[in-house]
């Protein structure tokens, strides 16, 4: 047999044999709506004249894209949200602050392995991560499978992604697949499906971040291989037929940075050393999750952000926001003098928490970089991994993290001091709130009680 | 006659309408206003029903924003033919009933401003430095297209067209 994993799970559900090019039609085995598009999807569903979805127990709605509402606009359309899910009687409802859809979708179970599921969101090639053909569609798509329980597709080709080694310190599957996306470029899988090879036992959340970037590369899907969660007859063919065959070696990996304003045109991180940012974001439904924010953290643990740097961090869901103030992740990067945002998605899309300005330079653990995607179509957008992104709060500049990873404190100190000495003069610098009363309990402990406390 | 509106390669659905104009964010009635509004100033505003946007490679790469053919749609964008399509925004035309078209040479021979002219029966985007040939569309879209798009089609017929 010659079946790629997508052909696998596409002649199952089908009930058909089917290859690449053939169109079938499938039943979805979950349907995930958020609150960008709702309007447009109950317009949908009104103008097919359902009243009802198909199934209430395999809908998951979410409030995530502009969360907490920023406007009155918005926060029209997520009351007008609430009432629809409340009226449908649909039971799987996450409302704001709960955290970006596709990372309550994998880590809460609702994405069945070798299923197809539709999303009314392009990265819902998420689920994936765990073996389920995830994709993304628009509002009117998104409406039909509602009303059908049902999905239209062509069959994708596939492209095998192999990865050969290990991730040497500093380095992180973020890096990994911003190198495939390098190989392959934005429209490199357009219509295709990206299959990953010799990843299947990755920590889950490495597993969404390679299968949610395979958007940024035009693929209909992208799944793991071999993951914990995958029933046994959920693999490819043995001599399965590939549009094409990338492999990369993670053992010679070097951090990559995605330039503005393309996702594909990225280079290592020594020809980027040295670019001033002006905000940092760490979050996003790629790089948000706890050992993003770990890897963060063992940057900048006990330090500070340089002045004139913002640090906005948005935990990917409650879960990994609770995991990090557990483990003191979370108290360590606030007291570096990170925001943080309530988990969703945040400034990743430009809507609410921390929108770029004109002329402001971001680096974002993020996965976009167009023109205008996180605010004024005059900012730029770099993307990186935690580690860089952490550097570069802690420094002003993009650098390559290595180093700082494995520098003692004198080395640490003085590489932070260069970068930052280096740095053009730009934006204010900021004080921490606490700081000044900090210093002023500081000063009155020298010189004994100021104040009789006489109540 | 309608006019050619001549785009590049990668066009994303954030240059059409970018996020911060959603629907949802300035309300059904105006996000239109806002059609590549840092992209191509303008073009909202002049834009006439019928014209036909032209571009190269992976036309409408990006977010699935259904919005930004909804845009297209409420402006009367008569199609689009490009050298290939991102595939959500694909099927967002299909589903709103615009058509959008696979063609080789369009963006080569077309220049922006052209009057032009879609003979679909021919195959053909007339120009007036030639025609450009323009790939037919598989008889599953072609069938959504005509009914006007995927809701009418499901309204009449009560599924999808056979495969």
């Amino acid at each position: 047999m010659t079946r790629t994993l997508a052909e696998v799970i596409l002649s199952r559900v089908s009930g058909r044999d089917v290859r690449a090019g053939d169109l079938v039609i499938v039943p979805v085995s979950r349907v995930m709506v958020h609150d960008s598009v709702i309007d447009a999807v109950m317009a949908g569903l009104r103008d097919l004249g359902r009243e009802q979805v198909w199934d209430t127990a395999k809908v998951c709605v979410f409030v995530d894209h502009a969360a907490p509402a920023p406007t009155p606009v918005v926060a029209d359309s997520h009351r007008v949200l609430r009432e629809w899910v409340r009226e449908q009687r649909i039971p799987t409802f996450y409302d704001a602050g709960e955290g970006v859809c596709h990372q309550i979708m994998v880590e809460e179970g609702y994405c069945e392995p070798g299923s197809v599921i539709v999303g009314s969101d392009s990265h819902s090639n998420s689920y994936g991560a765990v073996g389920a053909f995830g994709a993304g569609m628009g509002a009117t798509d998104v409406a039909v499978a509602l009303a059908l329980g049902r999905t239209w597709l062509r069959v994708p080709e596939s492209i095998k992604v192999t990865f050969t080694g290990r991730l040497r310190k500093g380095i992180t599957m973020k890096d990994a697949i911003m190198r495939v996306v390098r190989e392959i470029g934005t429209d490199g899988a357009r219509y295709a499906c990206v299959e990953f090879h010799g990843v299947g036992d990755l920590p889950q959340g490495d597993r969404i971040t390679l299968a949610g970037m395979t958007t940024e590369m035009g693929a209909k899907a992208g799944i793991v291989v071999g993951t914990p969660e995958a029933p046994t007859w959920l693999r490819p063919d043995r001599d399965a037929r590939y549009l094409r065959e990338v492999t990369i070696d993670l053992t010679t990996l070097e951090p990559q940075i995605a330039v503005p304003p393309r996702v594909d045109q990225v280079v290592d991180v020594s020809a980027a050393v040295g670019q001033p940012v002006d905000i940092v974001f760490l979050g996003s439904c790629t790089n948000g999750r706890l050992v993003d924010m770990q890897q963060a953290a063992s940057v900048l643990r006990g330090r500070r952000v340089a002045p004139h740097v913002r640090l906005e961090v948005v935990p990917s869901s409650r879960r990994q926001f609770e995991l990090a103030m557990q483990d003191g992740t979370m108290q360590a990067l606030s007291a570096a003098g990170a925001v943080i945002g309530s988990s969703g998605c945040g400034p990743c899309l430009g809507r609410t928490g921390g929108v770029l300005a004109a002329q402001e330079i971001c680096l974002s653990t993020a996965n976009r970089n167009y023109k205008g995607r996180m605010g004024s179509p005059d900012a730029s957008i770099y993307i990186g991994s935690p580690y860089v992104a952490a550097v570069a709060a802690l420094t002003g500049v993009i650098d390559d993290p290595r180093p700082y990873l494995e520098a003692t404190e004198e080395e640490f100190d003085a590489l932070v001091a260069r970068r930052r000495a280096e740095r053009p003069e730009r934006g204010a610098a900021s004080s921490r709130s606490g700081d000044r009363s900090r210093e002023l309990v500081m000063a009155s402990a020298r010189s004994g009680p100021v104040v009789e406390i006489d109540d | 006659m309608p006019r050619a509106w001549v785009f590049g390669d990668d066009l994303d659905t954030d240059q059409m309408v970018p996020g911060r104009y959603a629907p949802f964010m300035v309300g059904q009635d105006k996000f239109h206003t806002y059609a590549f509004c840092d992209a191509r100033p303008g073009f909202a505003k002049e834009v006439r029903p019928g014209d036909i946007l032209v571009g190269g490679e992976n036309f409408g790469c990006g977010s699935s924003r259904e919005y930004a053919v909804a845009a297209l749609a409420k402006l009367g964008v008569g199609a689009v033919v490009a050298k290939s399509f991102a595939r959500i925004f694909f099927r967002n035309c299909i589903n709103l009933g615009i058509p959008a078209l696979e063609s080789a040479d369009a963006v080569e021979i077309v220049r922006d401003g052209d009057d032009v002219t879609l003979d679909v029966a021919a195959g053909l985007l007339r120009a007036p430095r030639g025609d450009a040939a323009v790939r037919p569309l598989a008889s599953f879209a072609q069938e959504i297209l005509s009914a006007g798009g995927v809701v009418a089609y499901l309204r009449e017929h009560g599924d999808f067209p056979r495969v």
